[in-house]
């Protein structure tokens, strides 16, 4: 489906790919990925391990080149561009592994982040003191993590360095964040509240988010599209009970999930 | 290379720990009695001097420290910046303090941005070992182009005139002393300021996490250079500084002993610290003037045998040990006070 502007021409989705392929050796991680996300959605991805499912959050931000095929952010040929350019044009990233900067505090990461996007120079002035401070702080507060502010990152749980990876790439005022296993490493008892949190965050902040997740728990509560991932392509896309009650997906994905 | 970065820490100017103001107290004793050299030792004055220059260019390898890189041939831009001085003197005889000092510094900063542009690209050893490359290039060319740069002899460097005036010898070596304290103690400032600031706080991250620092929009290779000029800056100051104290200048210079002695000092002051690298090469210049003269041939080993003391008992180095105790006596007098309630 494609939206129309006020002015009646048809506006480009967000994100976009076109017959992307790209093969490891012989395993063939995209193949022939065309897909489409639209702006003010929370897009869950699922799929067996080596379905090819981090490969698409990697191509989509340049970090890998595709053999063949396009990825175009609102209608704009960004598969040549390296990760920096893309990240500039509004799309950030979460990793499944947190990629913070592990000697400076969690409020530090995102006073960095903020630093980063403002493109702030002057060699004289105090990182702590820069005018998005009181920003960064609201940021802390919507992923719950004020009381850590000043903590060095290392001395975080898993979970509170998923949330602080999560609001590093929000400092950056994103229109597309896409977040590799957001729940994964936290307690299973802990992973619904992490996820409220973060959605509330992303709707709070405005944000099309894609995540890649695991549990089935997570993507029916907190999924507004699901698209599932097997052998590299999108094998069904659709509402999280559509998808989740899918008797493919209950073989494929959710067997193997239990199992 | 990680082993003597990994004690630098990106965070110890952002908000510094304990006792700044006692710290700062010390600092400014220091620096008074350094400036007291020139009336309470006078022999001295020399051997603080070419500390102090030693300490400006160790500065420069304290930067790229803190971003994770040790860098085996900064003395490069220490020896580009005396000869760019030497050369200045001989096609202007009569040239400024001011204009030796700017010509050097333009040099360094020009080699460093050429050199940066392409060692930026490498990290770890070969970072470390592609600087010592272009030193040592460097270093050929000033030998064999002898007609040029006066081969392994090098070459005079005039005394240059002071804001116009022509100075005799000890004039001049009192206003070069008192130009290196200044240039200490500002670019020290400058350096600490810096590192506290958003475009040094993100210099420092390449240390931790170049992916991020990737995803937040900003080239790593890129921010790596902007902290590359400034130690190439700073060791071109350092060397310009040397020059002039020395009146001539030579491929020793630039030869790799000389990168490697920074390195030495920067751990031995205390990896990462600005002023561990001023403590650090003051302790060095006299430690090297007295061994040699008292301990004949087996200085070097005394020096090496003090490097590994310090890395295996006090990493953080010297600087390390002096805020061990500062921080110590700060507890004890607020345990003091504490009693005394």
């Amino acid at each position: 489906m494609t939206a129309t502007n006020k002015a009646g021409t048809a506006k480009p989705p967000l994100l976009e790919t076109r017959e992307l392929m790209i093969k490891f050796g012989g395993v063939t991680a995209a193949n022939n990925v065309s897909m489409q996300i639209e702006a003010g959605r929370n897009l869950a991805i699922i799929g067996p391990n080596g379905a090819g499912k981090t490969t698409f959050l990697n191509i989509c931000t340049g970090w890998i080149k595709p053999r063949s095929g396009k990825v175009f952010l609102e209608g704009e040929d960004i598969t040549p561009l390296p990760p920096r350019k893309i990240v500039r044009r509004g799309v950030a990233r979460a990793f499944q592994i947190p990629q913070l900067f592990t000697e400076h505090t969690a409020l530090e990461n995102l006073l960095i982040s903020a630093a980063a996007r403002e493109g702030l120079r002057n060699p004289l002035q105090n990182l702590h003191n820069i005018r998005q401070r009181d920003e960064m702080m609201h940021l802390l507060d919507l992923v719950h993590c004020t009381d850590v502010a000043d903590r060095v990152v290392v001395e975080l749980s898993e979970g509170q360095r998923k949330l602080i990876d999560i609001a590093v790439a929000l400092a950056l005022k994103p229109r597309l964040l896409l977040m590799d296993e957001p729940t994964s490493g936290v307690a299973s008892s802990q992973k619904h509240e992490v996820m409220e949190i973060l959605v509330g965050a992303l709707a709070e902040a405005g944000v099309t988010s894609v995540f890649v997740e695991h549990d089935m728990g997570i993507v029916a509560r907190h999924a507004d599209e699901v698209a599932v991932w097997n052998a590299g392509n999108v094998q069904l896309r659709g509402t999280p009970q559509e998808i989740l009650e899918h008797p493919d997906v209950i073989r494929d994905v959710i067997g193997e999930e239990v199992a | 290379m990680s082993d003597i970065s990994r004690h630098t820490t990106a965070r110890g100017d952002v908000k510094s720990g304990g006792m700044p103001s006692l710290r700062a107290l010390l600092t400014l004793l220091a620096v008074l009695l350094l400036a007291a050299v020139p009336f309470i030792a006078p022999s001295m004055q020399l051997l603080i001097n070419l500390a102090l220059a030693k300490g400006i260019a160790v500065l420069g390898v304290t930067v790229l420290l803190r971003a994770g890189q040790v860098s085996f041939g900064h003395a490069l831009f220490f020896g580009i910046s005396a000869y760019a001085g030497a050369f200045l003197m001989a096609s202007l005889p009569g040239a400024d303090l001011i204009l030796v000092l700017i010509a050097g510094v333009l040099g360094a900063a020009l080699s460093g941005l050429l050199v940066g542009l392409f060692v930026v690209r490498y990290r770890g050893i070969f970072f470390g070992m592609l600087n010592l490359a272009f030193s040592m290039i460097f270093w050929s060319i000033l030998e064999k182009f002898y007609h040029v740069t006066g081969g392994a002899d090098g070459i005079r460097l005039p005394r240059p005139t002071v804001l116009g005036m022509a100075l005799e010898r000890s004039g001049f070596e009192a206003v070069i002393f008192y130009l290196s304290i200044a240039l200490m103690v500002g670019l020290g400032w400058f350096t600490l300021r810096w590192f506290a600031s958003p475009v040094g706080q993100i210099f420092q991250t390449i240390k931790t996490n170049e992916t991020r620092l990737e995803y937040l929009g900003l080239s790593p290779k890129r921010v790596l250079l902007s902290g590359y000029l400034l130690s190439a800056i700073l060791c071109g100051v350092g060397g310009s500084l040397m020059a002039m104290t020395q009146g001539v200048v030579t491929p020793e210079y630039v030869w790799w002993v000389r990168s490697a002695e920074m390195v030495f000092i920067a751990v031995l002051g205390g990896a990462g610290s600005v002023r561990g690298a001023f403590i650090g090469a003051l302790i060095y210049e006299i430690v090297r003037v007295y061994a040699s003269a008292y301990a004949g041939d087996i200085w070097q080993m005394l020096l090496g045998a003090f490097l590994l003391v310090i890395i295996l008992f006090a990493p953080k180095g010297i600087m390390g040990i002096a805020d061990g105790l500062i921080h110590r006596g700060g507890k004890r007098r607020a345990t003091t006070a504490e009693e005394a309630r």
